[in-house]
């Protein structure tokens, strides 16, 4: 039988206020156990939460960018369990009222086709603490730093049909929430974290099969790999006659492999009810101006405009608008330097290489955006040959001296173009080299290359390669005198 | 000294009669010698009240004190105190001690009044009669075999029995107004949103106001005006200007408009009751009141629909009291489960298990539309009874409670027959309008309170009302005959 996947993803974007989204005590990552963690974040008898108007704006945000109605008078609901890490004995959350409502995004396909996914709902939450059960023997520490930090769970329809395309969209949330300025994208330190709802159907049932939720894969890859494991053990189950059975799982990196945490049966009855100690959230229309006003360029956006305005191939563009700080750095050299292919060609190239040999990001480059532009334009106004310019770049790249220009008088590289120094020195090349000039002349043209690495050799790769060539094609030529 | 008015005392505390210090020990003194007894206070912080007694004494020398500095306040045992324990009179915070002070506590130790200590309650605010609590049921000082009311008993019984010249309690469903008229005293339950709840350890979110107990309402009206006012650690809390309560106590009410709903003299009232209450409200035309019968459609509802909204409410609130960060932990816990289990069953008197297990119930999946959402719609069609009959008067008066005070253990395997105590008193925290409790006269020789029923925002009004009945009458300043009154 013919198997279609079913997908749909819960995204967990922690958005990046400076404080929690019902305290006052900093969200920064890393820090002691319990010094981030006041009398609310501990939900001291008596202590009352209030939202933290940053974290609506930054959810307004986002609602805005993927085209969704923004929930005018939004409700934080409590949702209801006991666990040591969270400390209230409820998360406040939004349930039927969240901030966004039903928007979409649109993500590409292997075969270049586009794909427009819903997103059913965007909602503000708080996060838990941790639960520490390495180092106290028999006991379990708490951690509540991370308690009450703003989330935003994002959660799409159940629209993906393989996890190339789960993958797919995660990654276009992951940039988008990047643009927007609202989430570090940081997947090591569970800033962004997915959870899976996976099903399959026989191919042409208009019904979804029962579901398993994984949760909590914190990489692109993982949750290729997860999605494709679980959907390997359902058709698997199924094919041999038996059922799946609704749960929760929990996929093992290590081993890779998802095993069951809790099922249906076992799960929490949440008790949601709206939060008497908050007022629900009205969004005014002079709020929403504000925020739309501060919008950045979208990724769409923005990689339309570089194909328009810069003649960019769509995969250029789309290399370079995948990011915002790479879009803007572009941009910057494209701008300043008055080539766009070439600066393409070199953010693309040379400066991709270095950054991911060297695990840096581009914020962190050591070339900047204004050195890059002075090397494009001693490239462009043919200082230097595209070979020469790779020497610059690496001596920028090593703090060799702070422009290109610098760098190409100090080490002597410009480029020769004087018509008579190439023909001085392809003379004496043809004069010490009778016999290679016998042979093309009787037709061996591959000896022409032979030539063409001399004048280098002894120009040091400086003469212009064009010269070169049209100054050797005349001198070679059979004496027709 | 326990005839005094607030005013008189801030008068005597600034000519020099006495010191702060003085009157702080003349108050700790009637505690050490009839709260044994009485059982009022949970804790007495003699030390604490007598070293801001002394700053209190300095602000008044240097002159830099306010109309409150130096007089001293008790408060319900779940304000949190900075220091001193907060027990909401439950095993479960026998061992509490906050970090931080409640705004309503925050304001007036700024104001400059002494603590003298906190007050004994029912467990965690669940209950009308002041038995359900860790330390012990409070006695009302008119018969020490009867209930003061509740939760707020202590309070109400500190200011009756003259340990205290002024208390805070709080009214989540008549947990000042009940007690206040109980026991003979003044109590007012604010508009909800007019007092910070923030330090207020929770029992129902949406209903629970902090308030204030005194001899009368002139008393009142200083302390409301300390401790009112918008709070940005409180989302709730509203910004309204807050008046000079005191400014118009005075004011006359010639024409004002008295609404008495008949459905507060139905089935279930004592007709002794409802006599005080009729020679009330001729008092009132007297004074040049007009009394004008309106109705209150929805009234019967507010019971069924408080005790499902408040356990909710509740159900989640105390889902924090979890043995995990503080507060009570059993002994040697199994496990995760066990630790859980065990905390909250031991921890956790009858009533307050009661109320968690209906909220928990009411709020379950598959119930939730026909229990909560239900409340939640009956709760908006008292709110229109009340809107509908402000149209038509200014103020509204009736009893405040159906019977008198009842008998310590009468009604403790009951909880049904406790519950219909709140039948008046209830409504008003669903519509969140303010409500008073003021001493109207005796039945059953016991205190019976007139209630009065404002409008949103006009606790200023209801004061100048309450203020001009007691010009005229003095049943709130007789005294039970063993704590210094008149025999």
């Amino acid at each position: 039988m013919e198997w279609e996947t079913v997908i749909g993803l819960e995204i967990h974007a922690q958005l990046s206020t400076k404080s929690k989204l019902f305290s006052g005590s900093s969200t920064e990552y890393g820090q002691e156990p319990n010094t981030q963690a006041n009398v609310v974040d501990l939900a001291m008898p008596g202590v009352l939460p209030v939202l933290n108007a940053e974290a609506v704006r930054m959810a307004a945000m986002f609602g805005l960018a993927i085209g969704a109605p923004i929930g005018r008078g939004n409700v934080f609901a409590r949702k209801n369990y006991f666990y040591p890490d969270l400390p209230q004995g409820y998360q406040i959350s939004q349930f039927d009222k969240p901030i966004v409502e039903l928007g979409h995004i649109d993500i590409t396909l292997e075969n270049g086709e586009s794909k427009r996914i819903g997103v059913t709902r965007a909602h503000l939450e708080q996060d838990a603490g941790k639960s520490l059960h390495k180092d106290f023997a028999g006991m379990t520490g708490i951690d509540l730093n991370r308690s009450g930090t703003p989330l935003l769970e994002i959660v799409s329809e159940p629209d993906m049909r393989s996890a190339k395309e789960a993958v797919a969209y995660m990654k276009k949330i992951h940039e988008l929430v990047q643009y927007l300025g609202i989430n570090d994208g940081n997947l090591q330190e569970g800033s962004f974290r997915c959870d899976a709802n996976v099903s399959v159907r026989p191919k042409g049932q208009k019904e979804f099969g029962t579901r398993t939720e994984l949760k909590n894969i914190n990489s692109f890859r993982f949750v290729e790999r997860a999605i494709n494991l679980e959907v390997e053990r359902q058709i698997d189950l199924l094919e041999e006659g038996g059922e799946v059975i609704q749960e929760t799982r929990l996929y093992d990196p290590d081993k890779n492999q998802t095993r069951s945490m809790r099922s249906k049966e076992e799960a929490n009855d949440y008790r949601y009810f709206p939060d008497p100690d908050l007022l629900p959230v009205e969004i005014t229309d002079e709020f929403l101006d504000e925020v739309r006003a501060s919008l950045p360029e979208l990724p769409q956006v923005k990689f339309k405009r570089f194909m328009q305005e810069y003649g960019l191939s769509d995969y250029d563009a789309g290399v370079l608008t995948a990011n915002r700080a790479v879009a803007d750095y572009f941009e910057a050299v494209a701008k300043d330097s008055g080539e766009a292919k070439l600066s393409a060609n070199w953010v693309i190239g040379e400066l991709s290489s270095h950054l991911n040999n060297h695990d840096l990001l581009i914020t962190d480059s050591p070339v900047s955006s204004e050195m890059l532009t002075g090397l494009i334009k001693r490239i462009a106004d043919k200082t230097i040959s595209g070979k020469i310019a790779k020497e610059v770049f690496q001596a920028l790249w090593e703090g060799e001296g702070s422009t290109a220009d610098d760098i190409i008088e100090s080490k002597g590289l410009k480029q020769i173009t004087d018509s008579g120094a190439i023909e001085a020195m392809i003379d004496e090349i043809i004069a010490n080299n009778q016999a290679q000039v016998e042979q093309y002349r009787s037709g061996k043209d591959k000896v022409f290359g032979f030539f063409v690495g001399q004048v280098m050799k002894a120009s040091q790769g400086k003469a212009n390669p064009a010269q070169v060539n049209q100054i050797l094609k005349q001198k070679l030529a059979p004496e027709s005198e | 000294m326990i005839n005094k008015t607030l005013t008189e005392l801030s008068a005597g505390l600034k000519d020099g009669d006495f010191s702060s210090v003085e009157l702080s020990q003349y108050f700790l003194q009637r505690i050490a010698k009839y709260d044994d007894e009485l059982n009022a206070f949970i804790t007495v912080t003699e030390e604490q009240a007598l070293a801001a007694a002394n700053k209190a004494d300095e602000a008044i020398a240097a002159g830099t004190a306010g109309v409150l500095t130096g007089i001293p306040v008790a408060y319900k045992d779940l304000f949190c105190t900075d220091g001193i324990r907060t027990s909401c009179a439950s095993k479960m915070l026998d061992n509490f001690i906050a970090p931080y002070n409640a705004t309503v506590v925050e304001k007036l130790t700024a104001a400059g009044m002494p603590m003298l200590g906190k007050t004994n309650m029912d467990e965690f605010a669940m209950g009308s009669s002041n038995e359900n609590s860790y330390y012990g049921a409070v006695k009302n000082p008119w018969d020490l075999e009867r209930v003061p009311g509740g939760s707020s008993g202590g309070s109400a019984v500190a200011v009756c029995a003259k340990l205290a010249p002024v208390s805070l309690g709080t009214d989540t469903g008549g947990s000042i107004r009940q007690p206040a008229s109980l026991t003979g005293v003044t109590g007012i339950k604010p508009t909800y949103g007019r007092v910070s709840r923030y330090g207020m350890i929770a029992y129902a979110s949406s209903l629970d106001q902090g308030g204030v107990f005194a001899s009368n309402a002139e008393d009142c009206a200083l302390v409301l005006a300390a401790i009112a006012g918008f709070d940005a650690k409180d989302s709730t809390s509203v910004e309204h200007q807050v008046p000079d309560f005191s400014a118009t106590l005075n004011d006359s009410i010639q024409g004002l408009k008295i609404g008495v709903p008949k459905e507060f003299f139905g089935e279930g009232l004592d007709n002794k009751i409802a006599t005080v209450i009729q020679e009330a409200l001729q008092e009132y035309t007297k004074l040049g009141a007009e009394i004008i019968d309106i109705s209150l459609p929805n009234t019967h509802l507010a019971i069924p629909s408080y005790y499902v909204i408040a356990p909710a409410e509740a159900s989640s609130n105390l889902s924090r009291f979890d043995g995990v960060r503080y507060g009570y932990r059993c002994e040697d816990p199994k496990d995760l489960t066990d630790m859980y289990m065990r905390s909250r069953g031991e921890g956790f008197g009858t009533e307050v298990k009661r109320r968690i297990m209906t909220g928990t119930y009411a709020l379950s999946a598959g119930y939730y539309d026909a229990y909560y959402l239900k409340a939640q719609k009956i709760r908006r069609l008292i709110s229109n009874d009340f809107k509908q009959a402000f149209e038509k008067v200014d103020v509204i008066m009736g009893p405040v409670s159906p019977e008198t005070a009842f008998k310590i253990g009468a009604k403790t395997d009951d909880p049904i027959s406790m519950y219909l105590a709140d039948i008046y008193t209830l409504s008003l925290n669903l519509a969140g309008l303010p409500g008073m409790s003021i001493p109207a006269g005796k039945a059953n020789d016991m205190p019976v309170g007139l209630q009065i029923i404002g409008n949103y925002f006009e606790e200023a009004k209801m004061l100048n009302i309450a203020h001009q009945f007691q010009q005229a009458t003095d049943y709130h300043k007789q005294l039970p005959a063993q704590f210094g009154g008149e025999k």
